[in-house]
């Protein structure tokens, strides 16, 4: 319903997406500038074209208030939010896997207390959302949300299924490379963070309007999770690893701000 | 050592089953005497309203405190933790029930707004101020058309909030600088 193109005449094939997502990526490389965020005007991305500001962004100093930001405890999340398939009655089905790493600040220092959301699709890439009208099987016994708080050392930890790639209305046979929804909070208001995070080595990704709006190459593979064997356990799941950076040290000389 | 930013990504149309929460949008409840209701539009730069954004506030409460409770995503009805999360909803329109800011210190209120859609590739950020504020740094750099979208217009127990992402009248939004 709501990710359909203006009109159907107006569809773009993929080869004209891929034509412009290269063409802002020539633009980029001219510039030599280096950019860390996606671009908010991308127009690969169709649903963007009506929802970026078209105004610079406005230089804040940040107040007091923002220097600081919510504080979550154990009362919020309960340990087993952690682990997306013990959620209903049976198994999921697909790769059982987990993700870990570290949340840290700029300075890398861990980001300790803070409350990490994720949500993703499942093994066949079908959302529990009324809105994914794809043709691939909701799993009963897999709902794909989960939370948890970093513990001391910036860390979390998620056992999940790995999800799968899904289609979507941006273009004709769109299909996104398989991700997990990240949101994140740092010690700071400013700091508020929602990505997404993929595998390595996806074959959608030079085709994918939104992972391309991020069009610096170097900042892009941030995005990107690493296998890791280590984590990986016998009859068990297997391993990724993802650390997670924020923007600024959450820290001033003037306002320290830590949760009590 | 500093170390790269992960780069945002667009919250997509499928946070609806994982983000929002029960009680996400009452920082205090309905009931509470000094409860007034947050409440506007998100509009896109056609003027329709965006029915799948969602919305986070963070304010100190109305003495001027900068709380540092847990307790936001689970809420026992009565402590205050300065942070609420909504959905809007088919008309674009977002609810809060809040109280109003009070000044840090002796600065100028405002509660400090995040804003994630569909289409949008990173997060926004922007300020609610109070009606009939006074300017500090941000409002006083500001040309009056464009300092006006970053005021909230007084409603009965209310304060009216529109953002408008895009538009000759889109809401000022903010850039804070790198270092914390």
């Amino acid at each position: 319903m709501s990710a359909v193109a203006p009109s159907a005449a107006a569809v773009s094939t993929q080869a004209e997406i891929s034509a412009e997502i290269a063409a802002i990526a020539t633009e980029y490389e001219r510039t030599g500038r280096a950019e860390i965020g996606p671009r908010l005007r991308y127009s690969p991305y169709r649903s963007s074209a009506l929802r970026h500001p078209t105004k610079d962004l406005q230089h804040a100093d940040p107040e007091a208030i923002e220097l600081a930001g919510p504080v979550f405890g154990a009362q919020d999340v309960d340990p087993v939010e952690a682990d997306l398939t013990i959620q209903h009655s049976g198994d999921p089905i697909g790769e059982r896997m987990v993700v870990t790493g570290r949340v840290l600040d700029g300075a890398g220092r861990p980001i300790a207390g803070q409350l990490v959301e994720i949500w993703q699709a499942n093994a066949a890439g079908r959302y529990i959302h009324k809105g994914d009208q794809h043709h691939a099987p909701i799993d009963p016994n897999f709902t794909g949300t989960g939370r948890c708080l970093t513990a001391a050392d910036g860390s979390y930890r998620f056992v999940t299924i790995k999800p799968g790639p899904y289609p979507w209305r941006n273009h004709g046979n769109a299909w996104r490379p398989a991700h997990i929804h990240f949101s994140l909070f740092g010690t700071q208001f400013t700091q508020r963070l929602v990505t997404q995070m993929y595998f390595p080595g996806d074959p959608l990704f030079a085709l994918d309007p939104i992972y391309q709006s991020v069009v610096d190459p170097h900042a892009r593979e941030l995005l990107l999770a690493a296998y890791d064997h280590n984590l990986t356990r016998p009859e068990e799941h297997t391993g990724y690893r993802w650390d997670i950076v924020l923007t600024g040290s959450g820290r001033t000389p003037f306002e320290p701000v830590q949760p009590r | 050592m500093t170390r790269a930013a992960t780069p945002g990504q667009t919250v997509g149309p499928f946070f609806g089953f994982a983000l929002p929460f029960a009680g996400g949008a009452h920082l205090v409840p309905p009931g509470h005497p000094a409860a007034v209701q947050l409440t506007g539009r998100v509009l896109d730069g056609a003027g329709a309203p965006v029915p799948d954004a969602l919305l986070e506030i963070w304010q100190p409460d109305a003495d001027g405190s900068i709380a540092q409770h847990a307790g936001s995503v689970h809420r026992d009805g009565f402590t205050f933790t300065g942070w609420g999360r909504a959905a809007t909803d088919n008309d674009g329109r977002y609810r809060f029930t809040t109280v109003r800011p009070g000044p840090v210190a002796d600065g100028v209120p405002f509660i400090a707004m995040t804003i994630f859609a569909r289409g949008l590739l990173d997060r926004l950020f922007t300020r609610v101020y109070l009606p009939g504020t006074a300017d500090d740094t941000l409002l006083a750099a500001l040309p009056p058309d464009r300092r006006r979208t970053l005021i909230a217009e007084d409603g009965d127990r209310q304060l009216r909030f529109d953002i408008r992402l895009q538009s000759p009248d889109e809401t000022v939004f903010l850039r804070y600088p790198a270092a914390g």
